[in-house]
């Protein structure tokens, strides 16, 4: 059974048209890394994914359900991270992953579980308004995993920051990879990161996929990397592109 | 075994609870502030003071004030000026203070533009003409003092044989008994509109909204947590307020506390369908707080929370009374000091709840979650 199935979906915004026609298929215990350059349509075709976007057509099924008939269902099997939440300042990081827990009906050991497995042991008393960038998208990616989430959606999870914090973000994905038991959609403007966690790597640009497949596959000798690769099917450096607005 | 504390509709609640009493400005804005505001103006329009009125005289000729001055006021600096001052006694009425500064005509209007001076005496061929502003009514009210006084200079008497002053004792007639209900009204209200539209245009704009969506969280369990919170601590701000309202001025509910509570969650009912009507769509804070402050300052201006609407245009009434704050103030003024009871409130309870739940309604309807 295919985790997700995108069929032809297209989504615009006012005269800005995000995605402009991409289908997929993920299989279970992948990790994808959608790639692609500020305003590439990563996050709208994500959001439409996790379900908190329409699609203007086309259709998205998880796990064989769509959102439409199954939304109740699915949201207890999927995780997400989205690209900027602030969570409640004056909230400690224990009380935050309550709060979510308490959405999955989960108990207070579950929090406990993935502040361990997010290394926030030391902080779990801090007001997340104190956190650093870091340790904010570890908190992130904690209430994500609350709910042993068969689908994980990160959006830019490490973007803003520092080499170290990224390093450790990794190693946390990779240890969820070795599980096996999660399917991750990830989706990156950071090379090495989709080279370090993914085994399926989506190029997007402009709203439509350009390039798919396994990193391997995808390399020759034009391109020996992914930056070299998105330049000779571009013309143009991943990170150059300006952000497009969306509402 | 599920535990209570799993269940999310406590959790929201919970975390609500924590949210509010770790902001400090929230126990300033919303305990100390009312009670401060009430003690100021509380004092000062039930303490009986020295009323002082500032008289500029301009003079041509000789006039009976000299004379009388001459007899019954001493020399003092007022504003830096040369004056005399007339002390009148009065037991009943409090005491009343002129201060004369004798001055040219030019530097007299210019002190009562500035508001220095109440009024001007001058004189035509030694007859005595008074100089005010006629639709001023502390202007007007030093002219009848001062006219009152030189016409019986050895003092103020407020008895004649005719007729007789007799200072009012009753409960609920002081300007802190109007006071006080007006205050818990439009706190009420004030805590509303800013813990309830303001948190959820805040939580949509960071985007904390979208996030609690995408899990199996009930929407309905995020506004209740949200409007129960808030009401309990509209509870204890209300009864803070009235506690030192009670302790300092021994302020009392002379009519059904029952009908008082019924009353009060109305106004919570109200302002709440207000509340999440005005923050159903916006993610903008800027536009929030402009929804916020377009609804509350009408009310706060036109409901009679300071002082009584029946000072604006009689065409008006008829408006300000359908407002929801006059309502609840007016509701709960029957209540503190008329006595009132089930038949008082009724009426207004029902008006207020099925308006709030109306506005909650469309809100809903209308409501943005991202």
């Amino acid at each position: 059974m295919l985790q997700i199935e995108v069929k032809d979906v297209k989504k615009s915004f006012k005269d800005v048209q995000a995605v402009r026609g991409i289908s997929l298929a993920i299989e279970r215990g992948e990790f994808v890394a959608l790639l692609g350059p500020n305003g590439a349509g990563k996050t709208t075709l994500v959001e439409m994914m996790e379900g908190l976007r329409t699609p203007d057509s086309g259709e998205i099924r998880i796990q064989e359900k769509t959102w439409q008939k199954n939304e109740k269902e699915l949201r207890k099997i999927i995780g997400l991270s989205l690209q900027e939440t602030r969570f409640s300042e004056k909230l400690t990081v224990l009380e935050t992953l309550r709060l979510f827990a308490s959405f999955f009906d989960l108990a207070d050991d579950r929090a406990k579980e993935v502040i361990a497995l997010t290394g926030l042991e030391n902080k779990q008393k801090s007001l997340t308004g104190t956190l650093s960038g870091g340790q904010r998208q570890r908190l992130a990616l904690a209430v994500a995993l609350l709910n042993h989430p068969e689908i994980l959606f990160l959006d830019e999870p490490t973007t803003g920051l520092d080499p170290h914090s990224r390093l450790d973000l990794w190693n946390i994905l990779k240890k969820l990879k070795d599980e096996g038991r999660t399917t991750l959609i990830l989706t990156t403007h950071y090379m090495e990161e989709a080279e370090s966690l993914c085994d399926h790597i989506i190029i997007v640009d402009e709203g439509k996929i350009i390039q798919e497949g396994e990193l391997s596959d995808m390399l020759d000798e034009n391109s020996h990397n992914l930056d070299e690769l998105f330049i000779n099917l571009t013309g143009k450096k991943l990170n150059d592109i300006d952000e497009i607005v969306q509402k | 075994m599920k535990s209570f504390k799993n269940n999310q509709l406590f959790q929201l609640t919970f975390t609500q609870f924590l949210e509010t009493i770790r902001e400090p400005e929230v126990l300033f804005w919303g305990m100390l502030f009312p009670v401060l505001i009430s003690i100021g103006l509380g004092f000062a329009f039930t303490q009986q003071s020295e009323a002082k009125f500032q008289v500029m005289v301009v003079e041509q000729n000789q006039t009976k004030i000299d004379t009388l001055l001459s007899v019954y006021a001493h020399p003092s600096r007022i504003q830096g000026k040369p004056a005399e001052t007339w002390k009148v006694k009065d037991e009943i009425l409090g005491n009343t203070e002129f201060n004369f500064i004798r001055s040219d005509w030019r530097s007299a209007i210019v002190s009562l533009k500035r508001g220095e001076a109440d009024l001007i005496v001058g004189d035509t061929l030694g007859r005595l003409y008074y100089h005010f502003d006629p639709h001023n009514s502390q202007a007007q009210l030093v002219y009848m003092k001062l006219s009152a006084l030189l016409q019986s200079p050895s003092g103020v008497t407020s008895n004649t044989d005719e007729a007789e002053i007799k200072p009012l004792t009753l409960k609920g007639v002081r300007y802190i008994d109007f006071l006080i209900p007006g205050l818990i009204a439009f706190g009420l209200m004030s805590s509303i509109l800013w813990g309830i539209s303001y948190t959820i245009i805040e939580r949509r704009s960071q985007k904390l909204l979208r996030r609690m969506v995408a899990t199996p969280m009930k929407k309905s369990n995020f506004l209740i947590a949200l409007m129960f919170v808030r009401i309990l601590m509209n509870f204890v701000e209300a009864l803070i307020l009235f506690f030192f309202a009670w302790l300092i001025f021994g302020i009392q509910i002379q009519g059904n506390i029952g009908a008082l509570l019924v009353l009060f969650l109305a106004g919570n009912i109200a302002f709440t369908g207000i509340a999440v009507l005005i923050s159903c769509h916006t993610s903008k804070t800027e536009v929030g707080t402009g929804w916020i402050n377009a609804v509350q300052m009408p009310m706060m201006i036109l409901s009679g929370v300071f002082f009584s609407y029946h000072n604006f245009p009689e065409w008006s009434i008829g408006i300000i009374r359908a407002l929801p704050l006059t309502a609840l103030t007016d509701g709960f003024r029957s209540i503190f000091n008329e006595g009132g009871g089930w038949i008082e409130i009724l009426f207004p309870s029902a008006v207020l709840s099925v308006f709030g739940v109306a506005c909650f309604l469309i809100g809903l309807r209308r409501f943005k979650w991202f």
